[in-house]
């Protein structure tokens, strides 16, 4: 019997192995070391030199602008996305066809998986000089400027985003109990008064997961204002690409990208307390 | 309401769909489609950077896909063998590993690797007998080891769902009828858990394929045809790219079709 318990713990042991080491490596000693590195000192070729202090944090209004424009467009463009996303999911989830409902999904899901990068090259193209402001030129707008602003960036963002924030409010829009909704109209509630008393309440776990993923993906932004906002819109990401690709100066970059997972902790521990105050449920998980 | 999900379908796809057009253009500007050629296909292919990249993309891809699969699986079957506390640490880590943003990942993945490297290449030097030591660097091993904790997450969680789901009366039946455990994970776990370890791959592969961030941080010497593109891009936009583009998107639209294909719910068959 004995024996028997052995072998079971070894082959759990074997299974669980290598992607315990995988993440032991390649996630947790990785974030230790930009732990390690925010508090050292940058050294004079270049690099990291230990040390420790908190001047690379004092440092950080430094990239003031970086850091005002993410934290600006992240929770602008989270809610743009929320606004186009939820009337989509709400049609996906409680209108639509049913024959329609799962081609409709994929629809949204197959742009989810494709690359940003081609996505946001065609936006590049589209908003380019010779897309839409060709076209405009020719019904009598001259030199409309469309790339290269902080409106385009925006409308990459929403572009970009929009299929990660439809899913889980469709998740949660599907989940949802139809007699719900008919025993509020039952009980004389407007349409209005049942959407924003019902259906609106308990698909908000869906909705805060939406919102909270989206923002933390744009906290980490970097090929979309880089290529629609021609480094005239720059984020954290273009920071942390500068300070380790090019001026090499790693523990500042550390700093930062310390204080990008921290206000990524923050804004997923809000949207878990908001949706469990206002639903009385668990956030919906994407996977 | 419906006219705002056409509309919102329609931005979707609208510019993909231009891309694509476009890059069936004879013509070499972009305002006006004068006419249906294939050069630009033809131009893309015979451009040997862009085939170099293309092959370290397919060859990182297939991979990270790979390793992926195969210990995502594994800790799907681990953790369905485990207590309640070591379990939630591990989500807690899967969790993270999908959710922290590409450039983190990237950044401290490099300077990890960075700092390693500075360690043991020295130490590698100095045990070697003769002058030419193998040294240690970033390229390949490491894009493929970055994309591989996305991806092994995603698997993970993809095949603990549908492990989640499974008959547990056929895995009881199949051990009182006195098959050996291995028989019954052959004959019962693994064919119900398949579709979801393919659909994992084929996500973890698309996934690779696709990301830019990652690579560019951890890429070294080497380039992907992400960070190709990127730097095309940058030099300005020309048809080459809308076929590359196409490639591309094709490409993956065929690959996540078929994953959601193999994740699609199975009608009990009897």
């Amino acid at each position: 019997m004995h024996g028997s318990r052995l072998r079971r713990n070894l082959l759990t042991a074997l299974l669980l192995g290598p992607a315990t080491a995988w993440l032991v490596v390649f996630l947790v000693l990785p974030f230790i070391a930009i732990a390690v590195f925010s508090v050292g000192e940058r050294a004079p070729e270049g690099g990291y030199q230990a040390a420790f202090t908190f001047a690379q944090y004092a440092n950080l209004p430094a990239r003031a602008t970086a850091f005002w424009n993410t934290m600006v467009l992240a929770p602008v463009g989270a809610l743009a996305c929320l606004l186009v996303a939820y009337p989509v999911a709400y049609y996906l989830a409680l209108r639509a066809p049913q024959r329609w409902r799962l081609i409709l999904l994929a629809l949204v899901v197959i742009p989810f998986w494709t690359s940003l990068l081609m996505r946001t090259y065609a936006w590049m193209y589209v908003l380019g000089g010779r897309g839409i402001p060709a076209l405009l030129a020719y019904i009598g707008f001259e030199d409309v400027r469309l790339i290269n602003t902080p409106g385009a960036v925006l409308l990459g963002i929403v572009y970009g985003y929009l299929p990660l924030m439809i899913l889980p409010i469709y998740v949660s829009l599907e989940r949802l109990d139809r007699r719900l909704l008919e025993a509020s109209a039952d009980l004389g509630a407007t349409p209005l008064s049942t959407f924003l008393g019902v259906t609106l309440k308990l698909s908000l776990p869906g909705v805060m997961t939406g919102f909270s993923l989206v923002m933390i993906l744009l906290l980490g932004e970097y090929l979309i204002p880089t290529l629609l906002g021609g480094g005239k819109v720059f984020f954290i990401g273009n920071a942390l690409v500068d300070l380790f690709l090019q001026s090499r100066n790693w523990p500042f970059g550390s700093a930062i990208a310390i204080t990008l997972v921290l206000v990524s902790v923050v804004v997923l521990i809000a949207a878990n307390r908001i949706s469990t105050r206002v639903s009385g449920a668990r956030r919906v998980d994407l996977i | 309401m419906r006219a705002f999900v056409i509309a919102v379908f329609t931005f979707l796809y609208l510019p993909i769909a231009l891309v694509v057009l476009f890059s069936f253009n004879a013509g070499h500007h972009a305002s006006e489609f004068t006419g249906f050629s294939v050069q630009w296909y033809g131009k893309a292919l015979a451009n040997p950077f862009l085939v170099e990249a293309l092959k370290n993309s397919l060859f990182i891809a297939t991979t990270s896909a790979l390793l992926a699969a195969l210990c995502g699986t594994a800790a799907a079957l681990g953790l369905a063998r485990v207590g309640i506390r070591t379990r939630a640490v591990f989500d807690a880590l899967l969790g993270a590993a999908i959710v922290v943003p590409g450039v983190v990942i990237g950044i401290s993945t490099l300077v990890a690797l960075v700092q390693l490297f500075g360690v043991v290449n020295p130490f590698l030097a100095s045990i070697w007998p003769d002058d030419q030591p193998p040294r240690l660097a970033l390229g390949y091993g490491s894009i493929i080891a970055a994309h591989g904790l996305f991806s092994m997450a995603l698997v993970t969680m993809i095949v603990g769902t549908r492990l989640g789901s499974l008959d547990r009366n056929l895995v009881e039946a199949s051990s009182d009828l006195y098959a050996t455990p291995l028989t019954t994970f052959r004959s019962i776990v693994l064919p119900q858990i398949m579709p979801a370890v393919v659909a994992g791959f084929l996500l973890a592969f698309t996934f690779s394929f696709d990301d830019f961030i990652i690579a560019f941080f951890v890429a070294g010497a080497q380039t992907t045809l992400p960070i190709y593109v990127f730097a095309s891009i940058r030099r300005g936009v020309t048809p080459e790219i809308n076929a590359i583009a196409t490639i591309v998107l094709v490409a993956s639209v065929l690959l996540v079709v078929l994953a959601q294909w193999q994740l699609r719910e199975r009608k009990p068959s009897n």
